[in-house]
């Protein structure tokens, strides 16, 4: 049983965390596409910037001296996130509003959204260089172990707190937005435009502010994603190019514009990885004696190296299976 | 319209006599070498999305491709592989992926012998777990003895214009297959698919080391023209002979650049152009007058794609050095975007006028900011703040904020481009 273990240690736990991170960044993409109708490239990077606020934060409340039980990038995450949404807007006032205005279609807006990626990304790139950062320079990452009750096992359940927490606020973002969209007033317009905009128009929603609130709640939860991704590995400028292909892959698998589906295909696309990349030989060892072939030493479906092309096959394969994603999605 | 191009590229020609006079001539025949490789990649993207409407953010994938192919076929032979066991290895792994994917077809066409729905999609998957078995198996070990062994398979030691034309064949097979899965897909799609595609050639080609050595990068790889070495062999003072032979290298490369430019300007004006615009602006009343919208997006994929593997080759074969880790989305595909946005998508001229600008910018972006900062620092010290600390890796950052400022301000004052297409009307 110390191999169940060992795979519940390394696949259902960091799946899980995998899963809550695609799935708050993934939440994001799809609103954008819902109200907006483009394909938002700049969220990876975003979630970077959201990373790095959360992360000078941080930094400032250490130097303040204040000390939690929590570690301090969740302390200072509701302020980093107000803060985000807040830029979010600056940069749809600035970046994407003269565009739409002007009536250009959502593929130009698409192109625009390169342009937000390398602007912020420079930006980044001028204040923090290249180098990587972590959050936990100053405190220890505080380990928990379960023992698991059982007869002739030796190993322990193991995950950090930081991924419990993770885990924590993933959940209460997802009750929160559930209950925003389906009970608000506001909620109901935002789904209601991104269902059909023009009869959501003229039945008199202010879109305007709708696409406001969207704004809000996407640069948010990037943030939030963003910061999570920061404590689970660790922060770099370059960290969105790796994060951007598993979030939409989850997007567009949940179907595009389905806030439920994100929330799926997120999960799934962690789980798949991670999935993926274990080494099922550890799994099968007990079982030698029965099988009639010796086991090799690894038996993972995917080197590490390419956990990548896990997300991107699953994206393909519901591509050409369900186009329109698991729960039937929006289009353009 | 004409006076307007000709003025730009007038001014163009300016700026780049400036800059070649502020940076020597042997850093301009350097920098109008790369440009104009750039230049070439950027009316390969033209016609995907200037001609045919078609998004492919996956561009870094088929430089890299490019590169390989120019790295693989003008690299000497390493002669230890070839005498080791390795090729026998290899030979079989070829053959079990040969077996596998002829085992995926045959699954393919089981309805043939009356095999049909689920049962067919069960034995579909089936075949393609097998034949990933299979492969793995052979490879696996071949892999881990040539990288115990040789190290890594070497090259051809053929000519290197083989290799530029075999990078734009390779492509051609990448840019196939992509076609087939992903085009038909709406255009957000097709652009994850391409990033998607582009990144899992980028793990590819980082991580076999067995082919292309990985991080551990390949050089020198030859150039078709004399190198600066061979030019002082003969006696020609070391500042020349870098200018001499990037000179040489440019003048092949402005007759690859120029063959392309032609071929594709003609194409653009020729009955084949007018029904890929037909199809880019209304794909709906282009089928329905009869034109096989995706077999023909697939063409114009395909030979976007074998100009994009050319440009990479001949950007590997230029800087002599393949380092598969090296390749960023940022520097191989969003610049290409901006050169083609910047430039005019669906125009040439356009497109080959933003190159040349855009790669100038990128370039020249880094001293100038680190001039500047040089200068902001001075003053900060003045001031008793202290100096900016690390200008010289932030100034060299600065390069991608300029980037994304162009291309905004290029999409708010300008959306069509500095020389836009020209739509004709026929009365």
């Amino acid at each position: 049983l110390n191999e169940l273990i060992f795979f519940i240690n390394t696949v259902v736990i960091s799946g899980v965390v995998l899963g809550s991170i695609y799935a708050v960044g993934a939440i994001g993409v799809t609103l954008i596409f819902g109200i907006l109708r483009f394909a938002h490239f700049a969220h990876g990077d975003m979630m970077t910037m959201g990373g790095f606020i959360a992360f000078l934060l941080a930094g400032m409340a250490s130097a303040a001296g204040i000390v939690a039980p929590v570690p301090t990038g969740f302390l200072v995450l509701p302020i980093a996130m107000v803060i985000a949404a807040a830029l979010a807007l600056g940069i749809d006032k600035s970046f994407y509003a003269p565009l739409r205005q002007r009536g250009a279609r959502p593929v130009t807006l698409l192109i625009a959204s390169i342009g937000v990626t390398l602007i912020i990304q420079g930006v980044i790139r001028l204040f923090f260089g290249s180098g990587s950062y972590s959050f936990f320079d100053t405190e220890p990452k505080q380990l928990f172990r379960i023992d698991v009750p059982l007869p002739d096992v030796t190993r322990t359940i193991n995950f950090t707190q930081p991924q419990l927490l993770m885990v924590i606020c993933t959940a209460l973002a997802v009750i929160a937005l559930h209950f925003f969209l389906t009970r608000s007033r506001l909620g109901k317009a935002m789904r209601a435009m991104s269902d059909n905009a023009d009869l959501a128009q003229v039945s008199g929603i202010n879109t305007k502010l709708v696409v406001r609130v969207t704004w809000i709640i996407a640069g948010g939860l990037a943030c939030m994603a963003g910061t999570m991704l920061a404590l689970d590995v660790t922060l770099k400028p370059d960290l969105a190019f790796n994060i951007i292909l598993p979030i939409f892959a989850a997007a567009i698998v949940g179907g595009l514009g389905q806030s439920y589906g994100a929330i799926a295909g997120g999960f799934l696309i962690g789980f798949a990885e991670t999935l993926a990349i274990f080494n099922w030989a550890i799994l099968l060892r007990p079982l030698q004696d029965s099988l009639p072939f010796t086991l090799p030493n690894n038996l993972a479906v995917v080197p590490t190296e390419y956990k990548l092309t896990v997300a991107f096959i699953i994206l393909v394969i519901v591509l050409l299976w369900r186009p329109t994603g698991i729960f039937k999605g929006a289009t353009t | 319209m004409m006076q307007r191009s000709v003025l730009l590229f007038a001014g163009l020609f300016c700026l780049f006599a400036f800059v070649g006079w502020v940076l020597g001539a042997a850093n301009i025949s350097l920098l109008l070498v790369q440009s104009f490789a750039y230049a070439l990649i950027a009316l390969g993207l033209n016609i995907q999305w200037g001609y045919g409407g078609l998004f492919n953010f996956g561009i870094m994938g088929f430089l890299m491709l490019g590169g390989f192919a120019v790295t693989f076929v003008s690299y000497p032979i390493n002669a230890e592989f070839w005498n080791s066991e390795g090729p026998f290895l290899l030979a079989r792994a070829l053959l079990a992926f040969a077996a596998g994917a002829l085992l995926v077809f045959g699954a393919s066409r089981a309805h043939l012998i009356g095999i049909r729905g689920g049962w067919k999609t069960a034995l579909t998957v089936l075949a393609w777990a097998v034949a990933y078995i299979v492969y793995r198996g052979q490879i696996d070990p071949a892999v881990q003895y040539i990288e115990g062994s040789a190290g890594w398979v070497g090259g051809l030691g053929l000519h290197p214009v083989l290799g530029w034309l075999f990078g734009g064949v390779l492509a051609a097979g990448v840019a196939y297959i992509v076609g087939r899965i992903c085009l038909g897909l709406r255009t957000d799609y097709l652009a994850i698919a391409t990033i998607g595609i582009s990144e899992i050639l980028r793990a590819l080609l980082k991580n076999m080391d067995w082919l292309t050595r990985g991080t551990l990068t390949v050089s020198p790889i030859p150039w078709p023209t004399p190198l600066p070495q061979a030019l002082q062999a003969q006696g020609v003072s070391i500042s020349d002979s870098f200018v001499y032979s990037r000179l040489g290298f440019l003048a092949v490369v402005l007759v690859v650049v120029v063959i392309a430019f032609v071929l594709v300007q003609r194409a653009y004006g020729g009955p084949w152009g007018r029904m890929m615009r037909a199809i880019r602006d209304n794909h709906i009343a282009a089928a329905s007058m009869g034109k096989n919208v995706t077999s023909r997006q697939l063409e114009i994929f395909i030979l976007g794609s074998v100009m994009m593997g050319i440009g990479g080759a001949i950007l590997v074969s230029f800087g002599q050095i393949y380092d598969p880790g090296s390749f960023q989305p940022i520097n191989h595909t969003f610049l290409i975007w901006v050169m083609v946005i910047v430039g005019g998508a669906g125009n040439n001229w356009g497109a080959v006028f933003g190159a040349l600008l855009i790669y100038l910018t990128w370039m020249v972006s880094d001293p100038v900011a680190q001039w500047l900062f040089g200068m902001i620092s001075e003053q900060t010290t003045q001031a008793g703040w202290g100096p900016i600390p690390e200008i010289q890796s932030r100034a060299s950052q600065m390069r991608v904020l300029v980037l994304g400022l162009v291309i905004t301000i290029a999409l708010r004052f300008a959306p069509q481009g500095l020389i836009p297409e020209r739509v004709r009307r026929e009365r």
